[in-house]
C-alpha cells in the first residue's frame, strides 16, 4: 500500500516538471518514433526484394516487431536507469536513496520513470493488431490474457538484465561500457532467432536471454514453423522470473558491498 | 595562421587519444551491429544469387566497410556546437581571433584521424576475421576509397555543423540533432543501400546529400560500381562539399546577427 502510494506520488511529481516543457515531451516522443520507424522501414524495404526471412513472411516479421515493441516501451519508462552509475554513483544520491525507508532499486527506477516510451508499447499494439488482421489469426479472448503474461515476463527479462548491469557500478565506479553493449545485443531479439548461427541463437536463447522479449512470445499466435519456436512461448514468464530474480540478487549484493564515493 | 588551425587537429587527436579505452567497447558493438545486418542480409538472400546488383559476398563487404566508414566519420559536432551556444561561451569563441567554424571543421578532423587509426583500422580488421569480407585486391581502389572517405568525413560534419547551429534560432534542438542522426543512418546507406529502396524514394536520394557519406564510396569499395565511374563519384561529393557552404554561410550570419548571451 505504502509503494502504491510512493508510486502515484512519484508520477504526480514527474507529470509537474515535464509539463513546465511541453514541447520538449513532444519533441523526445517524435524522435524516439523516427528511431523505431527505421527499424520498420528496414524490414519494409528488405521485403520489396525477397518474399521470406529465413521462412517468415513479411507480416510476420512485422508482427514480431510490433510484439517486440510493446514490452520494450514498459520496460524503457520503468527501468530507463541509463545513468545509474553518473548519477547515483559518482555523485553521490545513493547515499540519499539509502537513508529512505522505501526499497532502494524501487526509488531509483521511479526517480527515472519516463511515461513517453510507453507511446512506443502503443504504436507496437496497434502494428500487431494489423498483422493480425493481415494473417487471418484466429482470435480467442484468453489471448489477451497470454499475451499480458508473456508481455510481463519480457518485460521482467529486459528488468532483470539491466538491474544486475547497473549493479555493476557498485563494484567499479569507472564505466564499463558494458550497458551499450547489450543494448545492441538486444537488437537481435527482434528478427527471427533461425536466420543466426547455432552460437548466437544459444546465447539469444539461454544466456542473455533476448530471444524471450520478441520473437518465442510472439511465435505462439502464428502459424507453427518447421524448428517450432512456440514450444518455447511458455518458458516466456519462468525466464522472466528467474532472470529478474538474479538480477535483484546481484543488485541487493552490489547494495550491501555499497560504500559511497566519498564526495 | 594555419599552424594554429592545424593545433586543433593534434589537441583533438591527443584528448581523444586521452580516452581511448572507451573505444575499445566501441570496435565490439559495431561488430555486434554488423554481425546483426551480416545474418540478416544472408537470410535476405536466402538462394538469390544477386540482388540489385549486389553479390552476398559484396553485401557482406559492403556491410562491414559501411559500418566501418561509419565509426570513422561520426561525430558531436552537432552537439558541441549546440552546447557553446546553449552556456553562452561562444561569445568567448566569438572575440577570439580565428573562426569558429573552421576550428570546429579542425577539431572534427583530428578525431577523425583517432577514429581511423584507432577505431576503424582496428575494427575492420577484427571484423575481417569475424565474418567473409573481401577487400579490394587494386590498390588504385583503396587509394581512390581514402580520398572518398575525407569527404564523406567532410559533409557529415557539415551536417553536423548545420544542426548545431540551429540551436541559435531554436532554444532546444535536442529532438532536431537525434532526428538528424536517424536521417542520415538511414538515407546515408548504412543500413539498406540505396539501390534497394522503391523508385521514388531511390531518385529522391540522389538530389540530396546523404548518399554521398556512406552509400556511393561503399559502392566503389565492395565493386559494385567499377573503378572507370569512381571519379565521377568522387566529383559528386565534391559538388556536395561546396554546395552544402552555402548554407552554413548564410546560416552562420544570420546567427551572428540574433545572438545575445544571457549572462554568461
Amino acid at each position: 500500500m505504502l509503494y502504491a502510494v510512493l508510486f502515484w506520488e512519484y508520477i504526480k511529481n514527474y507529470a509537474k516538471t515535464r509539463l513546465t516543457y511541453r514541447a520538449d515531451f513532444w519533441v523526445e516522443v517524435l524522435s524516439d518514433m523516427m528511431f523505431q520507424g527505421m527499424n520498420l522501414i528496414f524490414i519494409l524495404v528488405v521485403f520489396q526484394h525477397t518474399p521470406s526471412l529465413g521462412g517468415w513472411t513479411e507480416s510476420e516479421v512485422v508482427f514480431v516487431y510490433g510484439f517486440f515493441m510493446i514490452p520494450y516501451g514498459i520496460f524503457s519508462t520503468f527501468f530507463g536507469m541509463w545513468n545509474f552509475s553518473e548519477r547515483y554513483i559518482v555523485k553521490g544520491e545513493m547515499d540519499r536513496i539509502l537513508t529512505r525507508p522505501a526499497h532502494n532499486l524501487f526509488q531509483v527506477l521511479l526517480e527515472n520513470v519516463d511515461p513517453p516510451s510507453l507511446i512506443g508499447s502503443v504504436v507496437g499494439a496497434i502494428i500487431m493488431a494489423v498483422c493480425w488482421n493481415d494473417l487471418g489469426l484466429a482470435f480467442h479472448w484468453y489471448y489477451v490474457l497470454i499475451m499480458l503474461l508473456f508481455v510481463l515476463g519480457a518485460v521482467l527479462v529486459y528488468a532483470g538484465i539491466y538491474t544486475a548491469l547497473s549493479a555493476i557500478s557498485f563494484f567499479s565506479d569507472a564505466p564499463t561500457g558494458i550497458v551499450p553493449l547489450i543494448y545492441n545485443v538486444q537488437n537481435y531479439g527482434r528478427y527471427p532467432v533461425n536466420i543466426y548461427n547455432k552460437t548466437i541463437r544459444f546465447v539469444l536463447t539461454w544466456l542473455l536471454p533476448f530471444a524471450f522479449v520478441g520473437v518465442i512470445p510472439a511465435s505462439y499466435f502464428l502459424e507453427k514453423k518447421a524448428d517450432d519456436l512456440s514450444q518455447l512461448a511458455w518458458f516466456t514468464p519462468v525466464m522472466g522470473i528467474i532472470v529478474f530474480s538474479l538480477g535483484l540478487a546481484v543488485w541487493n549484493y552490489g547494495v550491501k558491498r555499497y560504500r559511497g564515493a566519498g564526495s | 595562421m594555419m599552424s594554429a588551425y592545424l593545433d586543433f587537429i593534434r589537441i583533438r587527436f591527443l584528448t581523444m587519444l586521452a580516452y581511448r579505452v572507451n573505444y575499445y567497447s566501441g570496435i565490439v558493438i559495431y561488430a555486434i551491429n554488423i554481425g546483426a545486418y551480416y545474418f540478416l542480409w544472408k537470410a535476405i538472400f536466402g538462394s538469390a544469387e544477386t540482388l540489385q546488383g549486389f553479390t552476398l559476398a559484396q553485401m557482406t563487404t559492403y556491410i562491414a566497410v559501411s559500418w566501418m566508414a561509419r565509426a570513422f566519420y561520426f561525430n558531436n559536432l552537432d552537439r558541441e556546437i549546440a552546447n557553446d551556444i546553449r552556456d553562452g561561451s561562444i561569445a568567448m569563441q566569438l572575440i577570439r581571433p580565428y573562426s569558429y567554424l573552421f576550428v570546429k571543421m579542425m577539431q572534427g578532423l583530428g578525431e577523425g584521424l583517432f577514429r581511423l587509426i584507432l577505431f576503424m583500422g582496428p575494427g575492420l580488421f577484427i571484423v575481417c576475421l569475424l565474418f567473409p569480407v573481401k577487400l579490394p585486391k587494386d590498390p588504385s581502389v583503396w587509394i581512390i576509397y581514402f580520398i572518398m572517405l575525407m569527404f564523406s568525413l567532410f559533409i557529415n560534419s557539415q551536417l553536423n555543423i548545420l544542426t548545431g547551429l540551429a540551436a541559435f534560432f531554436v532554444e532546444n534542438n535536442e529532438g532536431m540533432m537525434r532526428m538528424k542522426r536517424v536521417l542520415v543512418d538511414l538515407f546515408s546507406g548504412v543500413l539498406i543501400p540505396i539501390a534497394f529502396f522503391p523508385g521514388w524514394l531511390k531518385s529522391t536520394m540522389e538530389w540530396l546529400p546523404f548518399q554521398a557519406i556512406t552509400y556511393l564510396p561503399s559502392a566503389v569499395f565492395t565493386g559494385r560500381t567499377p573503378m572507370s565511374e569512381a571519379w565521377g563519384v568522387l566529383g559528386l561529393q565534391a559538388l556536395w562539399f561546396f554546395i552544402l557552404l552555402v548554407p552554413i554561410m548564410f546560416t552562420w550570419r544570420a546567427a551572428r546577427k540574433r545572438l545575445f548571451v544571457q549572462g554568461g
